[in-house]
């Protein structure tokens, strides 16, 4: 099957799961900024977990499909677009995403997945270094992504049970575990919300709210930093380091968000609050191990509906 | 050694809390440990500077029997506890470089601030043995160590929203190579017609740390052919 482009939307880019061990090469993690939402996408359409899907950006795009084939799309809800169940497309059917009213990424998945050269080990878009996904860039009006073979297809009508899925907000409570210089900014994170500005991308989420001062001034040697940190720059509004952030900072690092609770603030939009509860590394651990049980009962539930292509 | 959480999947080990040579050995040393331990759960390893982080999967620990976090800081001291000297030399590389006129259009600057003449901040900057500290910011650029104090100039005060693939530039006591076109605010003293950052190969950067590097001079015309 070909995807073709109408309308190629703000930003849309293929991701994956991201590229593992080539942090000390400089190269970013990178791929889904909410993996939670590109794995259920793929999921339902009997795609292995981290196929290439499309990551779709505050607005969506107008495609149109070859041939008939399954399409789930997950994370932020546009109208004219089932969320988080499978459905079909006919040949030459056109989807067009409409207004967007919650979220602010989603994961469309197709079954076959979109099959876009792996570089360095991944699918996923880098936009900085111009690798990956199609060719390294985002998706433009006119262009055409293949899809591979799919190997199993939905049978029948249904969908992911409500309780199933991430507590998206737009004013969500966010759990972080303390950074190395934690201690230098007092309580100032727990104390307010944080306005996620226009000046936002997947490299870091730039935040205004109570400033964040520092009491003690040494200057730190760079570090590695990984999505989830929260960097404070010297004008004290902190960023909190996205999926293509770079692998090393020389900021002060404030805290750092447990894994699970990433999705929730990828689907922040500008203009979106959130606000910061002090957890600790056993907790996010023992959220981890949940969310996973929560991702082992969905790949059994939905196994089952599933039939061979 | 102080080990400290980097959110729930890794551990940041601090040696030291200098940025010298010595202070990297050990850095080294640990990271080659931790890697060659082949140890559960342990996904990647970045040394940098005076740091090494240690990246792992919780899910490959029995939770809430065993504490993955005490796991890895327990490997990490274990690994260090053996990796005291014996660290496998780093390569050596050759760098070429156009200096100044079009390829660096922050010569001029560097070299007023350093009251030297270009020429002499060239030969300079060429003339120093350097060692690659990190690789970061973007895929591939080395962070070099051992710039003559004499050229130490301060970042540009607004950063350039793109500077070209392969420009050299000196960022306060640092020196380094923009792999790939990126906004940047080092001062730009030159370019190398050299690739560091080649994704169609393994291992996609040149250049790693531990490795020792020497830029060598060229000119516009040498640069021009080495394509």
């Amino acid at each position: 099957m070909e995807v073709r482009f109408i309308c190629a939307g703000m930003l849309s880019t293929v991701q994956d799961l991201g590229r593992r061990g080539l942090l000390c090469e400089g190269v970013p993690l990178g791929g889904a900024v909410d993996a939670f939402a590109l794995r259920v996408a793929n999921l339902l359409v009997g795609n292995p977990e981290g196929a290439p899907a499309l990551e779709i950006t505050l607005r969506g795009p107008e495609i149109e499909f070859s041939k008939a084939g399954w399409v789930a799309a997950c994370g932020a809800r546009f109208a004219d677009v089932p969320a988080w169940r499978p459905f079909q497309v006919a040949a030459g059917e056109r989807l067009k995403f409409g207004e967007r009213s919650e979220g602010c990424r989603c994961y469309l998945a197709v079954s076959g997945g979109f099959d876009v050269p792996a570089v360095l080990g991944g699918s996923g878009t880098n936009l900085a270094a111009a690798i990956g996904g199609f060719q390294g860039r985002a998706l433009a009006d006119g262009d055409v992504l293949a899809t591979g073979p799919a190997l199993r297809v939905p049978t029948g009508h249904w969908g992911i049970d409500e309780r199933m899925l991430p507590r998206y907000s737009r004013d969500p409570l966010v759990r972080v575990i303390a950074g190395a210089q934690a201690a230098d900014f007092g309580d100032t994170l727990y104390s307010g919300s944080f306005t996620v500005t226009p000046r936002s991308d997947r490299m870091g989420m730039r935040l205004a709210g109570p400033r964040l001062e520092r009491r003690a001034g040494y200057d730190l040697i760079s570090a590695a930093v990984a999505p989830g940190t929260i960097q404070v720059p010297p004008d004290g509004n902190p960023i909190l380091l996205m999926a293509d952030a770079q692998t090393l900072g020389g900021y002060p690092r404030v805290a750092h968000v447990a894994s699970v609770d990433m999705p929730l603030v990828a689907q922040l939009a500008p203009g979106d609050r959130v606000r910061f509860a002090a957890s600790g590394v056993a907790e996010a651990h023992a959220l981890i191990h949940a969310q996973n049980h929560q991702l082992a009962l969905l790949r059994h539930g939905i196994a089952g509906k599933m039939a061979p292509a | 050694m102080k080990l400290e959480p980097l959110g729930d999947s890794a551990v940041v080990a601090t040696l030291g809390t200098r940025i010298d040579a010595e202070a990297l050995a050990p850095v080294l040393a640990l990271a080659r440990a931790v890697r060659e331990s082949k140890a559960r759960g342990v996904v990647e390893v970045v040394p940098a500077y005076a740091t090494v982080t240690v990246f792992y999967d919780p899910l490959q620990f029995a939770n809430p029997d065993e504490d993955a976090y005490e796991f890895i800081c327990n490997l990490i001291e274990s690994c260090a506890g053996r990796a005291v000297g014996g660290e496998r030399a780093g390569r050596d590389f050759e760098i070429p470089v156009c200096y100044g006129g079009q390829f660096g259009p922050d010569m001029g600057h560097v070299a007023a601030h350093c009251r030297m003449d270009p020429l002499e901040a060239a030969a300079a900057h060429s003339g120093a043995d350097y060692l690659v500290h990190a690789i970061g910011f973007t895929p591939g650029f080395p962070f070099l160590g051992g710039l003559p104090a004499a050229l130490a100039t301060p970042r540009r005060e607004t950063p350039r929203a793109r500077v070209a693939a392969g420009s050299v530039g000196i960022g306060a006591a640092q020196t380094g190579v923009y792999p790939i076109a990126s906004p940047g605010g080092w001062q730009i003293i030159g370019r190398t017609p050299l690739s560091l950052f080649r994704p169609d190969r393994s291992p996609a950067s040149l250049l790693r740390p531990g490795d020792r590097v020497r830029f060598r001079r060229i000119t516009a015309e040498e640069f021009e052919s080495w394509k």
